[in-house]
């Protein structure tokens, strides 16, 4: 039997030259064999526990491993609208609950998804999907991140009529402006676009809601509003020195980036080129900063995290099939990024206004039996100072501002900032902003329950 | 007379479920002389033949017996009390009650023409019988009937038939034991000990026959039943007749088209012959006496209701083939286990089965007296006196010609009737020969919509991936494992096709399965079609008939037959559909128009109809296929037209072997699964299937022949036309009135839908193919999917249950059980539909402690071999910690595990016998009988060379790399009296330990229940259907065997209507998971509860389902030593699991106010159904029946009842007198038939002294003279030999363990040893070590799944060395057919006088060699047959080593070529 594939990227000195993807092509007997792998387990819990979206992973591997590509595609496509993002950006919960992998390495089943999906689009497979029949009814969907697009395939597929609206200047949301085209390269995005336009779906980009468009504009003229704008206010760190120049959320960054690469500007708003970066945060997007401050020729990059560093194995507190907390180690990690753990932030210090570092302490995890840690506390004689010149915050996002839309619309926002739907007006919620920051594939799954709720809600 | 002589039916319990078995025996003067002497003889062997009967819960109450008798002329003279006119011309009539009917009796006698001559009150002696017969005794009196009138003795007969059937039919409060100027009956409701003191005429020294048939009855049940008692009008049978619904159901069919010059008018009053209500024996003897008194000869009869195997494998003459050819039209086999002795009053004779599953041996004296039963030594014959033993064979017929003093044989009786008529040239004259039909396959063409029309029918990607897909690449059916926790189709969201709502029935204990397998030469899938109603007459147009050869036609070969055309064969297409808008009234109207037209068509002589959903018009749905063909069959028979139409159901739903059964079982000729054909061949085009579509098709169409035979075999049919219309399944969730319109028979106990919801169901898939989806739904029946079926491990319950038990988190064990017992969303079992009442509820501390309730747990029987060995240790050891007990399944054990903490409590004794040695049985608290297994009732099994390692050989007795098989019968039982000697055997082996039987849910296990406790077992374990297993075909996980929750009700119920069940523990497993189960498990009966999927989860499995490949990758079930790695459970997990359960339990107990789980035995009161289930299907469920507490006093396990006490040969003659201290040592004695399991006991103290090792060979010396009785040395111990002069019967040396075995002729005897038959069937069976010396011939499956015994012979019977794995075998004369199926070890050498040996083998895995000289092959022979010239003095032996270099050459070695590869694997290593 086959062994996992270890080695999925392009070799670490070429890639950091470029933005294209990082990882390397595969050939089809590697997926195939790897497809092998799979036990087609009685109760698959790839399917059943681990993939939101449910889809039907031993089925495509079956089909993949048998090279019937067609079939693979038309399993994947019941599901899953657009594999070819989750196969690229999703950490594959599905993965995470394989039954190879718990006491083994569980089965490539997103690189097996990403071969389908590009097979079908290579083979030509992919075609628009028009509904069987058109509804009489106009769905409006505000925001075009995962959610939001997948919430209007959805609809269309429903017979709804459905409009797009994107405040920025290319649909796409985080898909676009978030997600480095080092992950995620963007003629992806624009390959599933146009097949969505053909299918007649309406994007109206650079139009904000409460700016370019009144709510009640909106509620006028459609049947149904969906709101996809996902947790825009990112969390900040409220410490001394935090105005200092030189400290910037790294969705800033990030777009900054996406937005040269995509043509959209010719030159970054913050660069870290030849800067010793700090990212604060040791999450995906601290993550996605760093392979970006490298690709800008960053001095050195550095990541520091509160929590401690996780098990190089599946820690007993998740056991399996619920996703593993363990160390993860991205792409990005491997191009030069220096990591730590249980270091929390006290002061930014600054010379001429500008930021020059980070004094720091670290501390201690009290942990459960299981290994799950509890709390902090601060360790005696650990502060120290961390230079920097670029500080980058990546920890997280905090909700959905109660200002604009969602006062526009008359909605209430939970403790937590999340969108409160309201289907008596037919206004709903999905992806992010209902349910506070996720994972993109989470998003859809989520948008895939609202879009058959409105379809019920909505039958005549 | 059904009221008082008949049980009712109650609740679950249903009479019709009875099965009796038993002895048989014929002693006879072949000089035609009548005796008193005789009729002595008969009583003497009905008393000998007393431990083959039973009784029930007053000991004094035997099952029944009774003679049959020649007329007692003299005797009647002198005590009928009237002047009686010459023998011959006058009747007499023995009745049971009847009192105050005696004008309508005799009316109809006169009516018909005879006279009465008066009546006499035959005495009896009430005291001498037991309580509950005296209770129900009726009064029993003889009327004589004078038949001067009739024009001989013959017309008197067929008269005193037609008067006989006239009284049935008033439906009198009686029953005629005998009515005939030629024989008498005298039976009752006695044990054999008590008919002489009973009937005082037997006594008579004036009361005289010619010859004496006897019969002693052992039935499953005890209410007190005189009619049923044997001998009954001219035979009696031991054995049971499997096919008997549907040879009823045939018969009823061509009733009306009977007619017979010699019985006229009369025939008329004898129908509808058979009344409902009575046994398969009565039955068969209706039948025969119809067939008799239209004039055939009786041995005729015989052969053409009982006929032998008569396939390409069995040598025979065109004349004989021919004649059974020819019968096989006019009749389908009553076909089961069957030794039957018969006579038409004037000459009596015997005949067996075709499979040879009952013993019947014979002695013939120089003085003309005939002896014939179903054991050797039933008279004390001086040797002397004897001029031959023999032994019926499988199919073979005797008969004794009395006015000729002959005995005549099996190939006479055959070749005369064969030549009595010009049978050869009517079936070759009129077979009918359709040009091109099953000369080659070809494949169906798919079409382009196949995608839609696959929607239409429901199909799911399961469908072709697991079910299609194997069965077209392989030719196999698809095997899975872990058995089944998805929905019952009532219970199903999905719309069901209706074959779904069936399970299969099938065989256990009373009538077992066979082995489609590696006995595959008595079966036959041949059906005709054409065949004439009136089997009374034989005409050559009985013979025009075309042949199929399988049930299963391609396009192309339906094609051919709609083209045919010639002899008034034409065919007519009906069209099956209805208008889906229409819902159930369309369907209905549909139905009734379809059955019209077939008629119609029929009747205007189409003799071909063809039902077909194929190509109907646009927008329609298609009626089910099995409701089409159950409507048109019930028409055609209604109408008188059925025996001669053949009906094909051209069906695009066909696709699972079940479909096809279910088909055939409600009447279908044959069957063309269009759309299935079609599929395979775009498999295999697309490349998904990797052969060729000719090859696939063929594949596809193999594989449902195969496992039509499986299904078959199952219930121990070996005929496609006994099988159909018999009806063999339980409809699970279909609804009276449906059934009683539709398919009227069909069993069903919890009501359910009807033909609306199944229009309904037939709608939605029609429309389902109106979407345009590019793919087929996932299906999920096998395996988990998110919207697919439901089940009750889902990702979450498993996620939660494993992490509760890894963890010991109680909390999150509720959330567990919370997912499997909240069904209130998806349905999965009946349970789930189950609630406690509300009652009184007590603190929990006034409930049982768990570690109490902890006594009650006991984990299911899963053998090393499936289980890996860290596996199956952790079992034993978490159980036997926890107060509970492990089963260590049927591969045996490590002795290294003996008496450690890692010994498994619970002993199994399964088919296969592997590692069952007398030290292991002697190490067990419970010996469990294996009669058959949840996920595949009726099944063996097979361990794959490549799982068996050094180390799982070393435990089975058998080489490493070689496949073992467990056999689907345990070939000593063959009825209920053999499981009562295996029983018996086993408490003789350790008389501490419980022994148990496990069986599987079912409708009639109740009644088998009941006859296992009479059998005397201690425990009875009902498995629920949904049983996991390693490795089972899938149509056997999904659709044989019910669940628990219908068994364990039906257990109770008829045991404690029967007062048996204080003598039992009930134990019930099957997908146990939670605290709620258990209790409701307690409250339907169950004392004790298994678990076993579950303990496995707890191990770290996670339903992979894959345990049949090896490649387990939680290192749970594989011996792969790298997979074993992975294995991570401890016996912690375990304990925390079951603390848990009985923790809940305890919380319900006490929510129910019960204190312990004895108090919630059987308080069935207490549940009630949910009400209010707003899912459409689940709400027409009716659990009255399963619900009903049973009838009765004593309602659970009475500990306090007396155990009897062991009575032996050993105790009574060997325990005393030997000293087994390990010094040599010796006894002589005689012995008798009834002492059985002789050296058993006896071995069982060695293995306890002296260890699995024994003793030196020969230290214990017992010389016996006499018969010996069954199960003659079973598990006998090493040192210890048995030298026996005399005979012996069945199952000697039995799980023979390292003793040895001398059997030899008696001293003074006169007859040639190696002619004759000295020892009985299945010998040797599933020994490990020891020898076995036969100074004579033995009977059929000789040296059976012999794993390393050494066995002699000087001639056997049929299937000889059966699944041998190891030992040596040498046979110094004839073999019969079959030898060497399904071997793969061991080496066997036998004599090939004609040079044709290489015909009675079956050569599927062996090679033949000639025995060169100066080989080794040549030594070892050699030596083993000096070796038994020496034990026995063999003349034989003797002769040959005389001339060795001449007898040398004609010796041929049997080698298996799987054992072969494996000496080669070992050498290389």
């Amino acid at each position: 039997m086959q062994k996992r594939i270890c080695d999925i990227y392009r070799p670490v000195e070429e890639r950091k030259q470029d933005f294209r993807e990082v990882e390397r092509p595969f050939s089809e007997a590697e997926i195939r064999a790897q497809a092998e792998r799979c036990h087609n387990c009685g109760i698959p819990f790839c399917h059943g526990a681990g993939c939101p979206l449910f889809n039907q992973i031993p089925d495509f591997n079956a089909a993949a491993f048998a090279g019937d590509w067609k079939t693979a595609y038309e399993i994947l496509s019941q599901t899953s609208f657009f594999p070819e993002f989750t196969s690229r950006v999703c950490p594959a919960l599905c993965e995470g609950s394989c039954c190879c992998g718990v006491d083994g390495d569980p089965v490539m089943v997103r690189q097996c998804e990403k071969m389908i999906i590009e097979k079908a689009f290579s083979e030509n497979f992919v075609r628009p999907v028009l509904p069987a029949k058109r509804r009489n009814l106009r769905v409006a969907v505000i925001g075009s991140g995962p959610s939001g697009l997948f919430a209007a395939e959805g609809l269309n597929r429903a017979g709804f009529s459905v409009t797009v609206f994107e405040a920025n200047r290319k649909p796409g949301g985080l898909l676009r402006y978030g997600i480095p085209d080092f992950k995620l390269g963007k003629n992806v995005l624009d390959r599933r676009l146009a097949i969505m336009k053909e299918e007649g779906i309406v994007f109206t980009t650079d139009t904000r809601i409460g700016r370019d468009i009144s709510g009640s504009y909106l509620l006028r003229n459609f049947d149904a509003v969906v709101l996809a704008v996902g947790t825009p206010a990112a969390r900040d760190l409220v410490i001394p020195g935090r105005e200092l120049a030189g400290i910037h959320f790294a969705l800033e960054f990030l777009q900054g980036q996406n937005r040269v690469n995509g043509n959209e500007s010719a030159s970054l708003p913050v660069s870290a080129a030849g800067k010793r970066v700090l990212i604060i945060g040791g999450g995906d997007t601290g993550s996605d900063c760093a392979g970006t401050a490298i690709r800008q020729g960053a001095k050195s990059v550095r990541q520091i995290e509160i929590m401690p560093r996780p098990p190089e194995k599946r820690s007993a507190s998740t056991p399996w099939p619920a996703w593993p907390w363990m160390l993860r180690t991205s792409s990005s990690h491997k191009e030069g990024c220096e990591r730590e753990w249980c270091v929390a932030s006290d002061r930014f210090t600054g010379e001429n206004g500008s930021v020059t570092g980070v004094e720091v302490h670290e501390v201690a995890w009290s942990v459960s039996p299981e290994g799950r840690p509890l709390k902090p506390a601060p360790v005696d004689n650990s502060a120290r100072t961390i230079e920097a010149d670029l500080v980058l915050l990546a920890m997280g996002f905090t909700g959905v501002p109660k200002q604009g839309l969602v006062e526009e619309l008359g909605l209430e926002l939970t403790p937590r900032g999340a969108v409160v739907p309201d289907p008596a007006r037919r206004i709903y919620a999905v992806g992010d902003c209902a349910n506070g920051a996720s994972l993109v594939v989470r998003a859809m799954a989520d948008a895939g329950k609202v879009v058959r709720q409105i379809t019920e809600e909505t039958a005549s | 007379m059904e009221q008082i002589y008949r049980p009712r039916a109650s609740a679950l319990y249903d009479p019709a479920h009875e099965h009796d078995a038993c002895g048989v025996g014929l002693a006879a003067d072949l000089n035609g002389r009548a005796s008193h002497d005789i009729v002595e003889k008969g009583i003497t062997i009905l008393t000998r033949l007393m431990h083959r009967g039973a009784a029930g819960s007053d000991p004094e109450t035997g099952d029944g017996a009774g003679l049959l008798l020649t007329m007692p002329d003299a005797f009647f003279r002198k005590n009928a009390g009237v002047e009686l006119p010459e023998e011959g011309a006058y009747a007499v009539a023995m009745i049971f009650g009847g009192a105050g009917s005696e004008k309508v009796i005799e009316e109809v006698v006169s009516s018909e023409g005879g006279a009465v001559l008066g009546w006499r009150e035959v005495p009896v002696v009430p005291e001498a019988i037991g309580r509950k017969a005296r209770e129900n005794r009726p009064v029993i009196r003889q009327l004589f009937i004078d038949g001067r009138n009739f024009g001989g003795n013959d017309a008197f007969e067929r008269k005193l038939f037609v008067m006989r059937r006239l009284i049935e039919k008033k439906h009198l409060d009686l029953y005629v034991c005998s009515m005939s100027s030629r024989t008498v009956v005298y039976k009752g409701l006695l044990l054999a000990t008590q008919i002489r003191e009973f009937y005082p005429d037997l006594s008579e020294e004036l009361f005289r026959a010619r010859f004496a048939i006897v019969h002693q009855r052992y039935s499953t049940n005890t209410f007190p039943t005189w009619p049923l008692a044997h001998p009954f009008r001219c035979l009696a049978h031991n054995g049971e007749i499997n096919t008997l619904r549907g040879n009823l159901n045939a018969l009823k069919a061509r009733e009306r088209l009977m007619s017979s010059s010699l019985l006229g008018d009369d025939l008329a009053k004898l129908l509808p012959l058979i009344d409902p209500g009575q046994s398969d024996s009565a039955c068969l003897d209706n039948m025969l006496e119809l067939l008799v008194a239209a004039g055939r000869p009786i041995e005729q009869v015989l052969l053409m209701l009982i006929p032998q195997a008569w396939g390409a494998k069995y040598y025979m003459g065109r004349d004989v083939r021919s004649f059974f050819e020819y019968h096989s039209a006019l009749m389908e086999p009553w076909d089961g286990p069957a030794a039957v002795v018969f006579t038409d009053g004037r000459n009596p004779g015997a005949i067996l089965d075709r499979n040879g599953l009952r013993p019947a041996r014979y002695t013939k004296c120089k003085n003309g007296l005939f002896v014939l039963a179903s054991e050797a030594g039933v008279l004390d014959i001086p040797p002397e006196e004897v001029e031959s033993k023999g032994r019926l064979k499988p199919g073979e017929i005797l008969f004794l010609d009395l006015d000729h003093h002959r005995l005549v044989e099996d190939s006479e009786i055959k070749t005369r009737l064969a030549r009595s008529r010009p049978y050869r040239r009517w079936v070759e004259e009129n077979r009918l020969s359709v040009h091109g039909l099953f000369t080659d396959i070809t494949p169906s063409e798919p079409e382009e919509d196949l995608l839609r029309r696959q929607q239409f029918f429901g199909f799911s990607r399961e469908d072709i991936d697991i079910i299609l897909k194997p069965m077209a690449e392989q030719g196999k059916e698809p095997t899975g494992s872990m058995g089944n926790d998805a929905a019952l189709a009532v219970l199903s969201e999905k719309p069901q096709l209706l074959f779904a709502y069936f399970k299969q029935l099938f065989a256990q204990v009373t009538n077992p399965p066979i082995d489609p397998i590696r006995e595959e030469l008595v079966m036959s899938l041949m059906t005709y079609i054409g065949n004439r109603g009136n089997i009374l007459e034989e005409t050559p147009e009985h013979a025009r008939l075309i042949k199929l050869r399988r049930p299963l036609l391609t396009d192309d070969e339906l094609n051919h037959l709609r083209n045919f055309g010639a002899h008034g064969f034409h065919s007519r297409v009906l069209r099956c559909g209805f208008d889906p808008a229409g819902g159930e009234d369309a369907l209905r109207q549909a139905l009734k128009t379809l059955a019209a037209s077939a008629v119609e068509a029929a009747s205007g002589g189409e003799r071909i109809l063809i039902l077909s959903d194929r190509e109907l018009p646009a927008g329609q749905a298609a009626i089910p296929s099995l409701l089409a063909c159950a409507a048109v069959n019930r028409a055609l028979i209604e109408n008188d037209l059925r025996p001669e139409t053949g009906v094909i159901i051209q069906s695009g739903e066909v696709r699972e072997v079940m479909h096809f059964a279910l088909l055939l079982g409600y009447g279908a000729t044959a069957v063309n699964p269009y759309l299935a054909l079609e599929t395979v061949t775009a498999l295999s085009r697309a490349g998904t299937v990797r052969v060729d579509p000719v090859t696939a098709a063929g594949n596809y169409i193999h594989a449902v022949e195969k496992g039509l035979l499986k299904i078959m075999s199952k219930l121990g049919i070996s005929t496609l036309r006994s099988y159909r219309s018999a009806q063999a399944f339980e409809a699970v969730g279909l609804n009276r009135a449906f059934l009683d319109e539709f398919l009227p028979g069909t069993i069903s106990r919890i009501g359910g839908i009807g033909l609306a919801e199944i229009a309904q169901e037939a709608v939605r898939r029609a429309r389902s193919a109106d979407g345009g989806a590019p793919l087929l739904p996932a299906g999920g029946q096998y395996k988990y999917r998110k919207d697919g079926e439901a089940h009750l491990w889902t990702p979450q319950s498993l996620a939660a249950f494993r992490q509760a038990v890894q963890q010991g988190d109680y909390g999150r064990f509720k959330e567990y059980s919370q997912l499997i017992d909240d069904q209130s969303r998806h349905l999965c079992t009946l349970r789930g539909l189950f609630r406690f009442k509300e009652t009184q509820s007590i603190p929990q501390e006034q409930v049982e402690s768990v570690e109490s309730i902890l006594r009650h747990f006991v984990s299911g029987a899963m053998s090393l071999g499936s289980l890996s060995p860290e596996a199956h240790m952790a079992i034993a050891k978490a159980m036997n910690t926890c107060g509970g007990m492990s089963n260590c399944g049927e591969g045996g054990e490590n002795a290294e595990r003996f008496g450690t903490e890692f010994n498994s409590a619970i002993k199994q004794v399964a088919s296969g016998r592997f590692g069952v040695t007398i030290s292991y049985l002697r190490n067990a608290k419970d010996i469990q009988i294996k009669m058959a297994q949840g996920a595949k009732p009726g099944e063996g099994g097979q361990l794959p060379g490549y799982k068996v390692d050094s180390f799982v050989a070393k435990i089975r007795h058998a080489m490493p790399g070689v496949t073992l098989i467990s056999p689907p019968p345990h070939h000593d039982i063959y009825s209920i009296e053999d499981l009562a000697q295996l029983i018996y055997d086993l408490r003789n082996a350790n008389p501490q330990a419980r022994i148990s039987v496990k069986l599987v849910s079912e409708p009639g296990v109740g009644t088998v229940a009941a006859g296992v406790a009479k059998a005397k077992a201690d425990v009875v374990l009902i498995s629920g259907h949904d049983g996991g297993t390693g490795a089972s075909p899938l149509t056997s996980i999904k659709y044989a065997g019910l669940p628990w929750e219908l068994g364990i009700a039906e257990a109770q119920q008829t045991l404690v209507l029967n007062g048996l069940r204080g003598s039992v523990r009930l134990q019930v497993d099957g997908q146990m998971k939670t605290g709620r189960d258990v209790v409701i498990g307690a409250l339907l009966g169950a004392e004790e509860f298994g678990f076993a999927t579950t303990i496995l989860v707890c191990l770290g499995c996670v339903m992979m389902r894959q345990c049949h490949s090896n490649t387990c990758p939680m290192g749970v079930a594989t011996q792969d030593p790298e997979l074993r790695k992975h294995f991570a459970g401890k016996p912690e997990y375990i304990i925390n699991f079951l603390r848990f359960v009985a923790s809940e339990v305890r919380e319900y107990l006490a929510q129910l106010g019960l204190r312990s789980l004895d108090e919630a035995c059987g308080r069935s009161d207490l549940l009630e159904m949910k009400p209010a289930l707003d899912f459409y299907k689940a709400e027409h469920l009716d659990f009255g029946d399963l619900l009903r507490p049973a009838e009765g006093k004593e309602r659970h396990f009475d500990a306090a009842r007396p155990k009897a006490e062991l009575v032996n040969f050993d105790r009574r003659e060997l325990l005393g007198k030997l000293k087994l201290d390990g010094k040599p040592e010796s006894l002589e004695l005689g012995i008798a038939n009834a002492d059985r399991t002789v050296g058993t006991e006896l071995s069982g103290i060695i293995a306890d002294r002296f260890g699995p090792e024994g003793l030196p060979e020969d230290t214990v010396k017992i010389h016996l003279a006499g018969t010996a009785g069954q199960s003659f040395g079973a598990f006998l111990a090493p040192g210890v030999t048995l030298d026996l002069a005399g005979e012996a019967n069945d199952y000697v040396g039995k799980g023979l363990s390292g003793g040895k075995i001398i059997i030899r002729r008696a001293r003074r005897a006169g007859y040639p040893a190696e002619n004759n038959v000295i020892a009985g069937n299945v010998i040797g069976y599933g020994g490990t070590s020891g020898k076995i010396f036969i100074n004579g011939i033995a009977g059929e499956r000789f040296a059976i799944r012999n794993s390393g015994m050494t066995l002699v012979a000087e001639g056997i019977g049929d299937h000889g060395c059966e699944y041998m794995t190891g030992g040596r075998v040498v046979i110094l004369g004839h073999v019969g057919v079959n030898f060497a199926a399904g071997m793969t070890g061991g080496l066997a050498y036998v004599y090939d006088e004609k040079g044709h040996f290489d015909l009675s083998c079956n050569p599927d895995g062996i090679d033949l060699e000639s025995i060169e000289p100066g080989t080794e092959a040549e030594k070892e022979l050699k030596d083993l047959i000096e070796a038994h010239h020496r034990a026995t003095g063999s003349v034989r032996a003797s002769s040959m080593l005389a001339d060795w270099e001449r007898y040398r050459a004609k010796f041929v070695r049997v080698f298996p070529v799987e054992y072969r590869n494996a000496l080669k694997a070992q050498g290389s290593r």
